[in-house]
């Protein structure tokens, strides 16, 4: 059988940890001001407003068929080209008055628009959300993230010590984070899809974390003798060929989904690939450093409690 | 001993046929599907709308609306309480406001028995006193009621106007407290089929103040209990103009008593929608024109006038007709809403999502590319790296998708387009487990140096808890995703989390057999590793 790493590594991962700390922090501090400064480009589920999706006869630069659009009299409304389609155009208009807003009647001026300056423009999607629902939208998806992240810290420490979950939450809030700073930066639309594949990545970045930490508490009852640092690093070692294969056959997938899937899941396939490869890093690179270093605290506080008898212990008598 | 019982392999042979029966028609064309044998499944998947083609919406409900006219009912229900029982009783003002009705009386004595009064005929309903001014207001508790009640009847009208409209297989449900999703698959006028849904088609039928110039009060405030309406006409050189009417605040008459409504042409030509009121409204209306022979009386539908004739004689048949500007779709859709009966409530289109059938057809072609290559790629790699163990596993994969779209078949789950990257995903992560268990037995047999037998064995048994953690995990995510998301995101915490489910069933039970069946008629000596 061949495999993607040599027979036994031995690599020191925990040497770099503060090289990976120090890197993670930067990107984690660049994602809290992209989120302050450049906001997040909030589709129109969640924004509200009307997205409209034409297939044109003739390629027409998008200048022209801005233009087009203005003349008809919609303001405000921005053209993109579809990713993964040839052709096609997505033109979304913010609904500033929702109550007479209607898509359809929308949908028929911009077809009107650019037929006159592309020609054999066909409507193939129109969407509409009202600012209603796009708040309601944002929150019980926000509830979602929480709520799913809540109920894998339970299960965790069910299944795992409380250290553990500290560290596997820890390598779920980077990776989450840093697939939004992703789209902060690239100023990607955040839609319904989007937050499902965020949703997802949940699920996935906790996998890798939790297959290490399985064998970290396997080599725990086994092999008494060695420091917590040296079997955390055994422990990465050992499942280093099942984490890359893993992450290799998903991130393949996910590369046929995103050539191949069409425009529709273009995105969906985008932030489900960035959070693999970031979840795969964190199980390595942040959630077994944030056990140790939770390691080393909980020795602190052994020490301190040894060295000041009479604080802890008095209190108890 | 590395064995595998009987009943696990009938177990898995059941399984598999099962899925097999419910997911074949899938992946026949439609004829071969029909020429099927009598006993064979003919069902495919539920296609979704964004795969399909069709439309989804949500409407909102105005309920403030329907709370408004119950004050305006409840202002006529205090006078006459207050005419007939309350004579001793003086007051100033009475009025009805957008949530209340309020009553100032002219002595502060007289407050508390009026109230006293007015709690023996009006139910559900809780009185505020301040001063001389007495406010009625519905309780809570009656609001959810006649919420639900304007939402239920909106819900039962939209029901027979859509199944009148003729489309397959439509969708109509509450959501939440005052909102509807409709979901009209395959359709495409999606305009025409919005008019007949959001319009509220609500009939009424206002006198005319004709003491009065209307000319006065345009674009601004009429006297109270007037008001200004108009009629859009086309005049001869084509231009629309509008007829501006000072009417009746109150209407005399509703279009809540019609029995039938259809369309035809008046004797001028012109295209109009004939009505015919129930026994009460024939009743009502020709009282009414009966007591106004001479006047003008205005018939009205949502807020706009369509005609405003000079009542020449009673008319005590029940019948009326409307004319206007209209074609003979738009005169056929007016009737067909009318007798579908006007809603309770005007409605607004929250949210609407419309997909074409050509996207439709392109998302499933794509999804299903997306589907094979995923699904070659990765069946590549396993042979790449695992040989035979590899062959094993891809064999499992196989098995697994059946086993998604058999389920899914077979329980009538809509799929959609994220529903098939849910599965293409799933191939993705379903060999996680075999890669578990396959790396797990190189390490058993490499460290213990037992036999394949045995390492085999070994490395299925220390598998299990790591594949079970690691997989429970992705799955409660899926589950929130299902109980939280709508729509197409539902499909894609489905297939996902059927997806899960049926990998770990495949990678543990499917393999493993495979495997034994490898270690015992081959009985290998050695591994390589």
């Amino acid at each position: 059988m061949l495999r993607m790493m040599p027979e036994n590594t031995s690599i020191d991962f925990l040497s770099k940890r503060k090289i990976c700390a120090i890197l993670s922090s930067i990107f984690l501090l660049v994602t809290v001001l992209l989120l302050g400064f450049k906001g997040l480009n909030w589709g129109i589920d969640f924004a509200g407003g009307t997205l409209v999706q034409v297939k044109t006869e003739k390629q027409v630069e998008i200048a022209t068929l801005r233009k087009a659009i203005l003349d008809v009299g919609i303001e405000g409304a921005t053209l993109q080209e579809f990713e993964g389609s040839g052709g096609e155009l997505l033109v979304r208009v913010p609904e500033k008055d929702s109550e007479n807003a209607n898509a359809t009647v929308t949908a028929e001026k911009v077809e009107k628009a650019l037929n006159t300056v592309a020609g054999g423009v066909e409507v193939r999607r129109v969407e509409f959300v009202g600012p209603q629902i796009g708040d309601e939208l944002r929150i019980t998806g926000l509830i979602a993230l929480l709520l799913s992240m809540a109920a894998i810290l339970v299960y965790i420490s069910i299944r795992f010590e409380m250290r553990y979950a500290i560290g596997a939450i820890a390598a779920l809030g980077h990776d989450i984070l840093l697939t939004v700073g992703a789209f902060a930066f690239l100023q990607k639309e955040v839609t319904m899809t989007v937050l499902a594949a965020l949703l997802t990545i949940i699920g996935y970045s906790l996998n890798d974390t939790i297959v290490v930490f399985d064998r970290v508490r396997e080599n725990i009852a086994k092999q008494g003798k060695m420091t917590l640092r040296d079997i955390l690093n055994l422990s990465v070692n050992e499942m280093l060929n099942r984490t890359l294969m893993t992450s290799v056959t998903t991130l393949v997938v996910l590369l046929a989904l995103f050539l191949f899937g069409g425009g529709v899941i273009h995105d969906f396939a985008f932030t489900l690939m960035f959070g693999v490869i970031v979840g795969t890093y964190s199980s390595v690179f942040v959630a077994a450093p944030v056990v140790l270093a939770m390691e080393g605290y909980y020795q602190r506080l052994k020490e301190k409690e040894a060295e000041t008898p009479g604080f802890m212990s008095s209190t108890e008598k | 001993m590395l064995q595998y019982s009987l009943t696990k392999k009938l177990l898995v042979l059941v399984v598999l046929l099962t899925a097999l029966y419910y997911a074949l028609p899938n992946v026949l064309s439609p004829d071969t599907r029909n020429n099927l044998p009598e006993w064979m499944s003919k069902e495919t998947v539920n296609l979704g709308l964004d795969l399909q083609g069709g439309s989804h919406m949500v409407l909102q409900v105005d309920v403030e609306t329907v709370f408004k006219r119950a004050y305006e009912n409840m202002e006529d229900e205090v006078r006459i309480a207050l005419r007939d029982e309350g004579e001793d009783l003086g007051y100033r003002t009475l009025s009805a406001l957008e949530d209340r009705v309020v009553l100032v009386m002219t002595e502060y004595d007289s407050v508390s028995p009026a109230r006293a009064l007015l709690q023996k005929s009006i139910r559900g309903v809780k009185f505020e006193e301040d001063g001389l001014s007495l406010a009625l207001q519905f309780t809570e508790e009656e609001k959810n009621t006649m919420r639900h009640q304007a939402v239920g009847q909106t819900l039962e009208i939209l029901r027979s106007r859509v199944d009148e409209f003729g489309v397959a297989e439509p969708l109509i449900q509450r959501q939440g407290a005052d909102r509807i999703i409709i979901e009209l698959p395959g359709i495409d006028d999606v305009e025409r089929a919005k008019s007949i849904i959001g319009r509220t088609a609500l009939l009424s039928f206002h006198m005319v103040d004709e003491d009065r110039d209307v000319n006065r009060y345009i674009g601004r405030r009429p006297p109270p209990g007037r008001v200004v309406m108009y009629e859009k006409m086309t005049d001869d050189a084509g231009q629309e103009v509008k007829i501006p009417y000072l009417l009746k605040k109150r209407a005399s008459l509703t279009g809540y008593n019609l029995a039938n409504a259809s369309s035809g042409f008046t004797q001028t030509g012109e295209h109009a929608v004939f009505i015919r009121f129930d026994a009460k409204g024939t009743r009502q209306f020709g009282e009414l024109t009966t007591k106004h022979v001479g006047s003008r009386m205005a018939i009205v539908l949502d807020g706009e006038v369509y005609s405003a004739p000079v009542l020449r004689e009673p008319i005590l048949g029940g019948s009326a007709s409307i004319s206007g500007n209209f074609n003979t779709t738009e005169a056929q859709d007016l009737a067909m809403i009318l007798r579908a009966g006007a809603l309770p409530a005007p409605v607004k289109f929250a949210e609407e999502r419309s997909v074409g059938p050509s996207l439709g057809a392109d998302s499933v072609a794509a999804g299903q590319n997306a589907i094979v290559i995923g699904f070659i790629a990765v069946m590549a790699l396993m042979m790449v790296f695992y040989k035979g163990f590899g062959l094993a596993a891809n064999v499992a994969l196989l098995f697994n998708v059946v086993l998604i779209i058999g389920f899914m078949t077979a329980i009538g789950a809509t799929m959609t387009l994220p529903g098939m990257a849910g599965i293409v995903l799933t191939i993705g992560m379903a060999v996680d487990a075999n890669v578990l268990i396959f790396e797990r037995i190189r390490e058993e047999y490499k460290n213990s140096k037992t036999t394949v037998a045995k390492a085999v064995q070994e490395g299925f048994a220390s598998a299990y808890s790591t594949i079970l953690d690691a997989n429970i995990t992705t799955l409660i995510a899926a589950i929130v995703l299902f109980a939280m998301g709508s729509g197409p995101i539902k499909g894609f915490a489905l297939t996902l989390s059927v997806g899960i489910a049926s990998s770990m069933f495949t990678a543990i039970m499917v393999t493993r057999l495979l495997l034994t069946f490898w270690v015992q008629h081959r009985r290998p000596k050695t591994l390589k590793v």
